[in-house]
């Protein structure tokens, strides 16, 4: 019991990433018909945001310590951060330790203009082009923005902790009648959970009871329709390409305590959110967000000894083997719609 | 009436022959005039560093391309000398490599052993390397060892602590300095065991390829040794991200210790994720559970910021070190760079400087003669104290650090801090030791 309370709560955090990775992907698919590549890198982005505001708050001046020496022999350089400097070295130290979910306000125009320069300035171009050649160019992109950040960041992975006070795990144990410190969970993956809730509420919101999140659907639905009715629908699309970017984005930002932002992290979510989105239904929302948290869950599960003693290897492969029992039953996936990447 | 003797069969027999004569790759055909393979017949000669530059242990490779780097200038006469001036042989001067320029090529190994295999058979063919180094995941070196071997080059391995490197795959042109995973095993036990206890039990997540498998097998081993009980060995992709799925067993397997047989970016995570987990904040069987990772890399420490805090593991070589060999590198390496070199750094200096050695020693280029010189060599000065190259299985025998995540680091270098030093005694084993069987090195290959 307690095994299987641990597995369902792993599978919802990993879930969560996949369904925010999976949510934007379909959000450009649906509205562009663009299969961008690069999605993955726009949350490995995201991540790196949380470490550049970490590395903004602690930028510090230099003084010199005589009384202590560097690796080489020379008086020692202490640093201290301008923030602690100016704000006191308590409320500096907060603003340092609050960085990640601090970044969340940097991430937001970051994103949007990082999706709104990639939609005009490279994406735009082939729209009319066949799948291959965006899966071709994006792909290319994705490398490209990777081994941007590589050259600032190196191929280290960073520590992006998050703030003292989600440190720690809570102990589910007695919420179920289980015994102590059985089924204990990081305070940090829980927020990642419901933040995740709350972004995929806001999209859906934001699409359901906006004007523009109806206009926008029209157009998912019948692009040339509200073309004829004199709305510019590509402008909306284009800040929907914004706002997919800034979905990856956030949750890349607060992915960053879980796994330390490294350059390479958008290409391990990127097969496994294509497959996400295959699975849900191409062009489906709730496909997306189902499918995410469906796949995740599945994926905790094969990890427990007890299934890998049964299936040796099963971890590695379920979330393909799912895929394809989908696929062969339910050719358009979970909620796919009719029409969709048919020809 | 002349019949011509030209057949179909002929033609297309005569034209097979002759096809795959051209298609031999060069490698092959340019031995003819040369004693042995990519002879230096000018001015100077070329070294190959074969590095992964993105990837996995991407870090890593960047640091062993810059102490490559320096130690090319070093045997040209540029820059301190950095150990030449306390490395017991003197037979290098400065002066370039038997009147020869040193030069060199890199490669990026993508920290894959195919791509490895491939930019390894380029420098052969290509650039005409005279031996290669580098190299940080034992599947890349086991993979471009093989090649050298084949080939007929010296390969002067870098990061590889996989058992099998000088085991089950050792060859007679490869060659290691690097430790390996049974030493690991021996000399971090008695540490554990005197912090730790004999009654413990022990949960193992292992990375799944040749390294963790043989890392897994001698920690266990060594920790069974001392009374520790192995409750479970898990095998995790390499790569895996979020190790969360593999690390909510061991909060209700018993376990007291957890062993991370991961290396690079994947112990960053595992290490991150398991303290996320508050395992460190546990207590199981009336005792802390504990954490231990087995190897440790400077870079990994740094990835994993606070939470190496108090955890032990082990290590080839430290820049906190005392000697003059290591005071001479981090000077040299510290002085270009701006920071201290890692251990990975170290191995692949000292390599150069072992194989630039044993090459004026033997007062030759041809791989059989460098190997003959390397046979059995003693020296110090190299920054781990005394060491051997043994000649049965082309191991470095030398002290092996015992290293722990450093409670009060002062800087952001010194977040590891030496704990003990094991003496190479302690970590010597038989050639036949059951860890390392089932290899022979074979005779050596010159590619002539």
């Amino acid at each position: 019991m307690d095994a299987i309370l641990l597995q369902i709560l792993n599978g919802l955090d990993k879930g969560s990433a996949y369904a925010l990775i999976a949510l934007g992907l379909t959000l450009i698919f649906g509205t562009l018909g663009v299969v961008n590549f690069a999605h993955g890198a726009l949350f490995m982005i995201g991540s790196f945001c949380s470490v550049t505001l970490s590395k903004l708050f602690s930028l510090s001046f230099e003084t010199v310590d005589p009384t202590k020496l560097d690796f080489l022999g020379n008086p020692s350089k202490v640093t201290t951060p301008y923030v602690q400097a100016w704000f006191g070295p308590e409320l500096g130290a907060a603003i340092i330790d609050w960085s990640v979910p601090l970044a969340i306000l940097l991430a937001i125009p970051v994103m949007l203009i990082v999706g709104y320069v990639m939609e005009r300035g490279l994406i735009k171009h082939f729209y009319k082009r066949a799948h291959a050649d965006q899966i071709l160019v994006t792909f290319g992109l994705a490398i490209v923005l990777q081994e941007i950040v590589k050259y600032f960041f190196g191929a280290n992975p960073i520590s992006a902790p998050a703030p003292e006070v989600f440190r720690g795990s809570l102990d589910f144990g007695p919420f179920f009648g289980l015994e102590a410190n059985k089924v204990i969970y990081p305070y940090w993956r829980l927020v990642y959970f419901f933040f995740s809730a709350g972004i995929i509420a806001a999209v859906f919101a934001f699409l359901r009871f906006t004007t523009f999140g109806m206009v926008v659907r029209a157009g998912m639905a019948d692009r040339e329709t509200v073309g004829l009715l004199g709305i510019d629908i590509d402008k909306r699309f284009t800040v929907m390409f914004g706002i997919a970017a800034a979905v990856a984005g956030l949750a890349g930002v607060m992915y960053a305590p879980i796994l330390s932002p490294n350059y390479q992290m958008g290409m391990d979510f990127l097969v496994l959110s294509f497959v996400v989105v295959v699975v849900g239904g191409m062009g489906s929302l709730p496909g997306a967000v189902l499918a995410g948290f469906l796949l995740g869950i599945l994926q905790s599960f094969a990890s427990m000894n007890e299934v890998k003693s049964v299936i040796p290897g099963i971890d590695q492969i379920i979330i393909y083997l799912v895929a394809i029992i989908i696929l062969l039953t339910r050719p358009r996936g979970l909620m796919g719609r009719k029409g969709v990447m048919e020809e | 009436m002349s019949r011509s003797n030209f057949t179909r069969r002929g033609l297309l027999k005569t034209g097979a022959v002759a096809g795959t004569t051209f298609a031999l790759p060069t490698i092959f055909t340019s031995r003819a005039a040369n004693a042995f393979t990519n002879e230096p017949t000018g001015s100077s000669v070329t070294f190959g560093f074969n590095v992964p530059q993105t990837g996995a242990y991407a870090e890593e490779g960047m640091d062993e391309l810059r102490a490559q780097q320096l130690a090319v200038e070093h045997l040209n006469g540029i820059g301190d000398g950095g150990m030449l001036s306390t490395f017991s042989s003197k037979v290098l001067t400065g002066a370039g490599l038997l009147g020869k320029e040193v030069k060199f090529v890199s490669g990026d190994t993508q920290t894959k052993a195919d791509i490895a295999r491939g930019t390894a058979q380029s420098m052969i063919q290509k650039d005409g390397v005279i031996m290669i180094t580098g190299g940080s995941s034992s599947a890349e070196a086991i993979a471009v060892q093989g090649l050298c071997q084949e080939a007929g080059v010296i390969f002067m391995a870098g990061l590889t602590h996989s058992n099998d490197t000088t085991g089950k795959d050792r060859k007679a042109n490869g060659f290691r300095h690097f430790f390996n995973a049974y030493m690991s095993g021996v000399a971090l036990t008695p540490v554990l065991q005197k912090v730790y206890g004999s009654d413990r039990r022990a949960y193992h997540l292992t990375a799944d390829y040749t390294w963790g498998w043989t890392q897994e097998a001698s920690i266990a081993a060594s920790t069974e040794a001392i009374g520790w009980q192995t409750v479970q060995k898990v095998m995790t992709p390499v790569g895996a991200g979020d190790f969360s799925s593999y690390l909510a067993p061991v909060l209700n397997s018993g376990a007291d210790v957890l062993i991370l047989n991961h290396y690079g970016a994947d112990m960053v995570n595992s290490l991150t994720q398991a303290v996320q987990f508050g395992l460190r904040d546990k207590q199981v069987n009336g005792k802390n559970f504990e954490i231990v990772v087995p190897l440790y890399s400077e870079l990994m420490a740094a990835g994993a910021g606070e939470n190496i805090k108090g955890v032990y593991g082990s290590m080839n070589w430290n820049w906190q070190l005392q000697d003059a060999g290591t005071k001479a590198f981090v000077k040299s390496f510290g002085e270009k760079y701006g920071f201290p070199p890692s251990n990975a750094a170290q191995t692949c200096y000292a390599q150069i400087m072992l194989y630039a050695d044993a090459v004026t020693r033997a007062n030759s280029f041809n791989p059989c003669a460098v190997a003959e010189a390397l046979e059995g060599f003693e020296f110090d000065g190299l920054g781990n104290g005394p060491t051997l190259y043994r000649k049965d299985d082309h191991q470095c025998f030398k002290d092996v650090l015992v290293m722990k995540g450093a409670e009060a680091p002062t800087s952001q270098y010194d977040n590891l801090e030496i704990v003990e030093i094991t003496p190479v005694a302690q970590v010597t084993y038989a050639p036949d030791h059951p860890m390392f069987a089932g290899g022979a090195l074979g005779d050596c290959n010159p590619g002539a």
